[in-house]
């Protein structure tokens, strides 16, 4: 099939999603690079070593391949006067898919990550209850639980987009506080029915056995809901940076309250008010009043290859691939843009989709060489879209730099170089 | 011990399989009971209702020999911060500018800057404070905030009488979708 054949359905190049469903677009790929390939193909092929002598066996505990070890999350440098403070960055730039592996996970640390020995670690539930109740982490292995993908994401993240210059950064620099992976626990239900609670209970106040015991307050009809006590990830134990031996997590809403190193859940009439829900985790207005306790991470895409500080080294086909996720719902639509927002392609949703999960989308697009600005636009189930940064700036202000949803620009020069703008 | 609960469970384990009961059935006995006396050295949080305040107390003078030994290196001797995050003084959410968020003109609730300093400070040794020593130290930072007097005797029935500036500045969200 020729590059004339491909329909085009927006403006700049971008090419009908039906195209990755059959031979036509494989098809291009090998025709476009097969004359810069030439070199490749002239050549002979030969059995490579590694064919010729058995490797290593089995092993007790997997690793990466050393030519891939250059994955790493990015976190900012260590601050002597605030230990084990800051956070760490998913390399969304390099993965596939809507799983993040438990390594590359996201991280946010109030107090670094404490060492608990699941034998001595207690998780309490009282206040505002029939009977107040400890459990041990075996108790609590006892239980049935469930599994759900789900993803997370810190009120944070993006947040510099809110500034009035763009950075000059990466997919991972910028937008790497989300992730995704399958949580598996018990029903936080399960266990405040058990304590049984009292009627006059609203609030649960959650905390964590950091050094921070960092502390969050979730409403009860909340907490009765979608709420668990995650003690695996992607099937094994949680890890330390995550909250082992549990953590609190609470689907769809910004990653603050999903408090790791779950220790105490106290019921009662009013929130705890703690300090990460009102210094910080808070967003004020224009009009100088502050929005407290806002929960849902808002509709949100963003496009992973090509991005940031990429370079396009050659004409002709790419794959412009993405996540978009909705703390709200599933992702019903992903939109591709490729002239700045003018005009939009519908992308493939590539991955199966879930309530409050991360969806993989894909749209091919066929560089010309010229200018070009990507973005994407997700549409959940609930029917919001996602805003323009514009449009998200001027109604939000930008005194607080939370809860950053809006589309975000990638600008393609015509020498392929690939940066953040603001368009 | 262990073995009889193990046994119990799966027995009402298989009770809920077969009678098609939800997994409560089976969960009821699992957590051991505990009183709200036996957490009283394990809780922590001090709501703005006044309920987690302990025992003890003093003055902005005295906090003020705490401050500048345990939490200037962060928070400077005057409460100026060394980056707009440690700053504790200061600000005004009506200023013409963007407004400068610290401890006196953002923060809602005196009971806050008790509860975190107490599970949280200083950021090198969380909870190396005694209860005293906290209200010591609350009382210079709200003092140097102008919002209570240097003599002062903050202690649990004080800290209830403190109104924050920006008290009326939040709205509640929790239940918006």
């Amino acid at each position: 099939m020729s590059k004339q054949e491909l329909e085009k359905v927006a403006g700049n190049g971008l090419i009908n999603r039906r195209h990755l469903l059959g031979l036509g677009l494989a098809g291009v790929g090998v025709a476009a690079s097969s004359s810069l390939l030439g070199a490749d193909a002239g050549m002979n092929l030969e059995i490579p070593s590694w064919s010729k002598q058995p490797g290593p066996g089995a092993s007790g505990y997997g690793s990466r391949s050393k030519f891939a070890d250059d994955m790493k999350r990015l976190s900012g440098n260590p601050n002597p006067l605030y230990p084990g403070g800051g956070a760490s960055r998913s390399p969304l730039h390099q993965l596939q898919g809507s799983i993040t592996p438990n390594s590359l996970h996201f991280e946010r640390h109030h107090a670094g990550i404490p060492d608990i020995d699941p034998s001595q670690h207690k998780l309490v539930i009282h206040g505002l209850v029939r009977q107040p109740l400890v459990f041990s982490y075996e108790d609590l292995l006892r239980y049935p639980m469930v599994s759900k993908i789900y993803f997370l994401e810190c009120s944070g993240n993006s947040g510099t987009l809110f500034g009035p210059n763009p950075a000059d950064g990466t997919a991972q620099s910028i937008h790497g506080l989300v992730s995704g992976a399958e949580w598996t626990g018990i029903p936080l239900s399960t266990l405040l029915d058990e304590a049984g609670v009292e009627p006059e209970a609203q609030w649960i106040n959650a905390v964590g056995a950091d050094a921070a015991s960092m502390g969050r307050s979730i409403p009860l009809n909340r907490a009765m809901d979608d709420v668990m006590i995650a003690l695996f990830q992607n099937g094994e134990p949680v890890r330390p940076e995550q909250g082992y031996p549990m953590r609190l997590f609470v689907p769809g809403c910004e990653g603050n309250i999903s408090v790791k190193w779950l220790t105490q859940i106290k019921l009662s009439t009013e929130p705890g008010h703690f300090r990460d829900e009102t210094s910080k985790y808070t967003d004020t207005r224009l009009d100088r009043k502050s929005l407290q306790f806002t929960y849902p991470m808002g509709t949100k895409s963003v496009i992973t290859s090509p991005s940031g500080k990429m370079k396009l080294e050659r004409q002709g086909v790419y794959q412009v691939s993405g996540i978009a996720w909705s703390g709200r719902g599933s992702i019903r639509r992903v939109e591709v843009s490729a002239d700045g927002g003018r005009t939009w392609a519908d992308a493939m949703i590539q991955s199966h989709q879930s309530e409050k999960a991360l969806a993989r989308f894909l749209i091919p697009w066929e560089w010309s060489g010229g200018d070009a600005i990507l973005q994407s636009r997700a549409t959940d189930s609930q029917g919001n879209v996602q805003p323009t940064r514009t449009s998200l700036v001027t109604e939000k202000g930008n005194i607080s730099t939370y809860h950053f949803h809006g589309i975000q620009s990638w600008a393609v020069n015509t020498a392929g170089d690939v940066a953040n703008v603001y368009a | 011990m262990s073995m009889l609960r193990k046994r119990i469970t799966l027995g009402a384990l298989s009770f809920s399989l077969c009678a098609g009961i939800s997994s409560a059935v089976f969960a009821q006995s699992l957590g051991s009971p505990i009183s709200e006396s036996q957490l009283r050295g394990f809780d922590l949080i001090a709501p703005p209702d006044g309920s987690g305040y302990p025992e003890g107390g003093g003055t902005a003078i005295q906090g003020k020999v705490i401050f500048e030994s345990r939490c200037s290196a962060c928070h400077g001797m005057e409460g100026e911060g060394t980056s707009a995050a440690t700053r504790l003084v200061g600000g005004d959410m009506q200023s013409e500018e963007r407004p400068i968020r610290t401890v006196g003109s953002y923060w809602p609730h005196a009971s806050t800057l008790f509860d975190y300093v107490q599970r949280a400070m200083p950021a090198d040794a969380p909870k190396s404070l005694s209860s005293s020593e906290v209200y010591q130290v609350i009382a210079y930072i709200l003092n140097m905030n102008g919002i209570i007097e240097a003599s002062l005797v903050l202690n649990r029935d004080s800290l209830q009488q403190v109104q924050m500036p920006n008290k009326d500045g939040f709205i509640d969200s929790s239940q918006a979708l």
